[in-house]
């Protein structure tokens, strides 16, 4: 049949991966520091979920052009409630509310206050802020409002944390349990490796980091893993068929027999996600641009990462059953 | 793994046709329950109110230090150095260093069995009060038990939350959901109410009103400030041209003795009428009747809303409070007494509205990124594998029906985040067909017949799916585990994702292929 893709990819690609190893480490460690460098330079650009406050998307129907969003500034401004950043929203899909330029971002820093007063705060500063512009703009409408304590956005930090380190330690576990502990190993180094550098990324942009940046990390985290596993499976497979070979030798046969998979399935998912990314809308484009970065580095360090690391931990050669 | 049985065959098509069934609801006007939409798709609130704990246990130990000084009253009295709530704890100092023992054995009597009294890890009732004899000092400290305080927050929470039911329900908003949350934290979801500063005052009022003689001999400055006699105090009222009164400390009646408000007009003004049940009714005439002629405070968490003077006796035990109302705040006045006050102080810690404009504008991206990334990732397939990603894709659409009929079906909620994790599932269910077809593909040039070609690829290729799978399906777990709000919803669209992808890709697209292999009898397979 011609349409099989068959015709586009080579047959059976041999590219010497593993040779290629000292290189893909260097490329690694260097992208690493550099992400840290980043974190602890620039920090990362913590939404309301982490950081607590007030954030508002409001509508007018007259166009929010530059005019009225620096009157809704200086309004803003003189309630005394701190920097206030005030963004208009284009919106180029016809139908949609806000098409033109009729929405705005509001983003006001949270509030100080001890205990419970600070809580409340917020809520006041958000009050504060819908009474200011219903006095401007009679026909102003909220489309969203979020208001967070301190308290909350204090727990989702933590929590943000704890499920990244929770889905870490399954994944070693999981590895370890189906696979040898050199295999395991491998894998969370390779993880550890795709999460730093989607953190250093966001670092680097500046984007917001929320909670579904979370929840893409987390993704990033199953899919690279799935990458891995599926690199892996075949890996055991062929050492316990090829005896004989070396073990560089044996990794690269299964890296390359598996790469038109790994290469097809992250296409068929970055497809999806370019869909998410140009079409979702912008409360879904920082979840999907973190995860179409995170799926190129996640099928990056299976190949690169993942599988070279087995020539360092020493994996056994003898058949073994897991 | 290409031979299915009779039974088999049934069970796969009984499967698919029953995601079919729940999901068809959906798009077509058969009846049945549709997906249930987040709040930040059909819009409305979700807000979570954190209950005042801290304030609770100092009200109780308050308490317990007004009990001993009753205690220690009793003859023979036992005269007190000191007896104050400093910290987490009363503090008591006898005054003669004789009275220790009798002093400390009075007040067991304040430490009772917890709650229900059950039995804790040692068989012994656990206790409300924890005491520390310091006898050099001649100090007694009392402190409340961990038990206690659990049973102090549950009932709290419980309470409150019963309250809020009430308010909530009788102010005509519908099918809300309130539910605990955490240990100290009740959620309060409204579907459909964008503006939520009504209920957030409606459930954050803590509605104690009380009946207090006033005291117009006591002078009040414009300022508030004032000489205040022992059992008099000064309470801001809701009324400019009297902002301060003084008010006897003790209530003549309380809220809980309310068996009835509602609100009505008197004279074209909207008004609150209530009525007291026989001890409240009994109080109030008995003072009534004895201070003609005074005015009286009506006091709602501690402000004054307003202060009638009493014309005559009020024996009926009913009667109204004019006050500066509005219709609607005479009405929410009415049901919040009505429903009773929150046994403790409620506080907005998190506060999210979605309008219902932003709602449909999200429902309608997502609907159109679905149905792209569809449609992209369903050519690509096609262009990779041609016949067999026909297969693949078939499998590509009952999975989105699945998901469908699986989130109808369990009526779980389907949230923004819950969309893009679809459009993930759709880019990553075709995994596993991916795995099989290149495993295909490679047995074939092994020199293979097609029919063992499949054979082997589609078992060669389980471990790898399902390892894979088993992966992604952590992460959504710890994901639903200790993700917070609408990011729940990405976990849940991702977990069932997975699970149907699994069916489809592997059972459902292997009952094509098997039945495609049965029907023409290729010589060379087409991949």
């Amino acid at each position: 049949m011609s349409l099989a893709l068959t015709n586009y990819f080579p047959d059976s690609t041999s590219i010497p991966f593993i040779k290629a190893r000292f290189a893909a480490f260097g490329f690694s460690v260097l992208m690493i520091l550099a992400s840290i460098a980043a974190f602890f330079s620039m920090g990362l650009n913590f939404g309301i979920d982490f950081t607590g406050g007030v954030t508002l998307e409001v509508r007018t129907e007259a166009e929010i052009d530059a005019a009225r969003i620096d009157e809704m500034r200086g309004v803003l401004n003189n309630l005394g409630l701190g920097a206030i950043e005030l963004q208009g929203l284009s919106e180029l899909t016809e139908g949609s509310e806000c098409y033109g330029n009729h929405c705005a971002l509001i983003r006001v820093q949270p509030q100080e206050g001890e205990g419970l007063e600070a809580e409340v705060a917020q809520q006041e500063a958000n009050l504060a802020v819908q009474a200011a512009l219903t006095e401007l703009y009679p026909d102003i409408e909220y489309r969203s409002v979020q208001v967070l304590g301190p308290k909350v956005s204090g727990e989702l930090v933590q929590a943000g944390i704890m499920s990244i380190v929770t889905a870490l330690v399954l994944m070693l576990v999981y590895i370890w349990f189906r696979f040898e502990w050199q295999y395991s190993v491998g894998a969370v180094v390779a993880l550890i490796h795709d999460v730093i550098i989607t953190i250093g990324m966001f670092s680097v942009t500046q984007l917001e980091f929320n909670l579904s940046t979370i929840a893409a990390i987390l993704t990033i985290v199953g899919y690279s893993m799935n990458d891995t596993v599926v690199v892996y499976d075949r890996i055991r497979e062929k050492i316990r068929k090829f005896k004989k070979k070396s073990l560089d030798e044996v990794l690269n046969l299964a890296i390359n027999k598996t790469l038109s998979r790994t290469i097809l399935t992250s296409l068929t998912t970055l497809v999806a996600l370019f869909s998410l990314w140009l079409l979702g809308g912008a409360a879904l484009q920082g979840f999907a641009f973190a995860m179409i970065f995170g799926i190129v580095v996640g099928t990056y360090s299976s190949i690169f990462v993942a599988a070279p690391i087995l020539m360092l931990t020493n994996v056994k050669r003898e058949a073994s059953e897991a | 793994m290409l031979y299915f049985a009779h039974w088999k065959i049934a069970l796969i098509l009984a499967v698919s046709l029953l995601g079919i069934w729940f999901a068809a609801p959906n798009f077509s006007p058969l009846p049945g329950q549709t997906v249930n939409l987040g709040l930040d798709l059909q819009g409305g609130s979700h807000l979570v109110f954190e209950v005042d704990l801290p304030g609770v246990r100092a009200e109780r130990l308050d308490g317990l230090s007004q009990e001993a000084t009753v205690l220690f009253r009793q003859q023979p009295t036992i005269p007190t150095a000191a007896n104050a709530v400093i910290g987490d704890e009363v503090v008591i100092r006898v005054a003669r260093a004789e009275d220790m023992d009798e002093a400390f054995s009075r007040l067991q009597s304040l430490s009772r069995p917890v709650g229900d009294g059950s039995m804790g890890l040692t068989g012994v009732a656990a206790r409300t009060v924890d005491f520390d004899r310091d006898n050099a000092e001649r100090t007694i400290r009392m402190s409340l038990t961990d038990a206690a305080m659990i049973d102090i927050r549950d009932r709290t929470i419980a309470q409150s939350i019963e309250v809020i039911r009430r308010r909530i329900d009788a102010s005509g908003t519908t099918e809300p959901t309130i539910a605990r949350q955490g240990d100290e934290r009740i959620l309060v979801q409204v579907p459909g109410e964008s503006n939520p500063q009504r209920i957030i005052e409606l459930v954050g009022t803590t509605a104690r009103m009380t009946f207090h003689l006033v005291r117009a001999d006591v002078a009040v400055g414009a300022d508030g400030q004032g000489r205040t006699p022992p059992g008099v105090m000064i309470l801001q009222q809701d009324d400019l041209s009297e902002p301060y009164i003084a008010v006897e400390r003790r209530a003549m009646v309380s809220g809980e003795n309310l068996t009835y408000a509602g609100s009505t007009f008197q004279d074209g003004q909207p008004v609150v009428e209530f009525r007291f049940d026989t001890t409240g009714a009994a109080a109030f005439g008995r003072v009534t009747s004895q201070n003609v002629g005074r005015r009286f405070a009506v006091v709602l968490d501690d402000i004054v809303i307003s202060s009638p003077v009493i014309l005559g006796p009020i024996l009926g035990g009913s009667g109204v409070i004019q006050g500066n109302f509005t219709f609607e705040s005479a009405y929410d006045l009415a049901v919040l007494l009505q429903a009773g006050a929150l046994p403790a102080e409620l506080t907005v810690v998190e506060q999210r509205s979605v309008g219902p404009g932003l709602g449909q504008d999200s429902i309608n991206k997502g609907t159109i990124a679905v149905v792209i990334g569809f449609i992209a990732v369903m050519v690509f397939m096609l262009a990779a594998y041609s016949v067999f990603g026909v297969f693949s894709n078939l499998a590509l659409m009952l999975n989105v029906m699945l998901i469908l009929g699986a989130l109808s079906g369990l009526q779980a909620t389907l949230t923004l985040p819950g969309i893009a994790g679809i459009i993930l599932t759709i880019g990553m269910a075709v995994d596993a067909n991916v795995l099989i077809y290149e495993r295909i593909r490679e047995e074939a040039k092994n020199g293979r017949s097609p029919a063992n070609a499949i054979e082997k690829g589609y078992s060669e290729a389980l471990s790898a799916i399902l390892d894979a799978n088993i992966t992604t399906l952590i992460a959504a777990g710890v994901l639903y585990m200790l993700g917070a709000g609408p990011v729940r919803g990405f976990a849940v669209t991702l977990g069932i994702g997975i699970i149907t992808s699994v069916f489809t890709a592997f059972v459902f697209s292997r009952l094509l292929v098997a039945m495609w292999v049965k029907g023409l009898k290729p010589k060379k397979l087409p991949i």
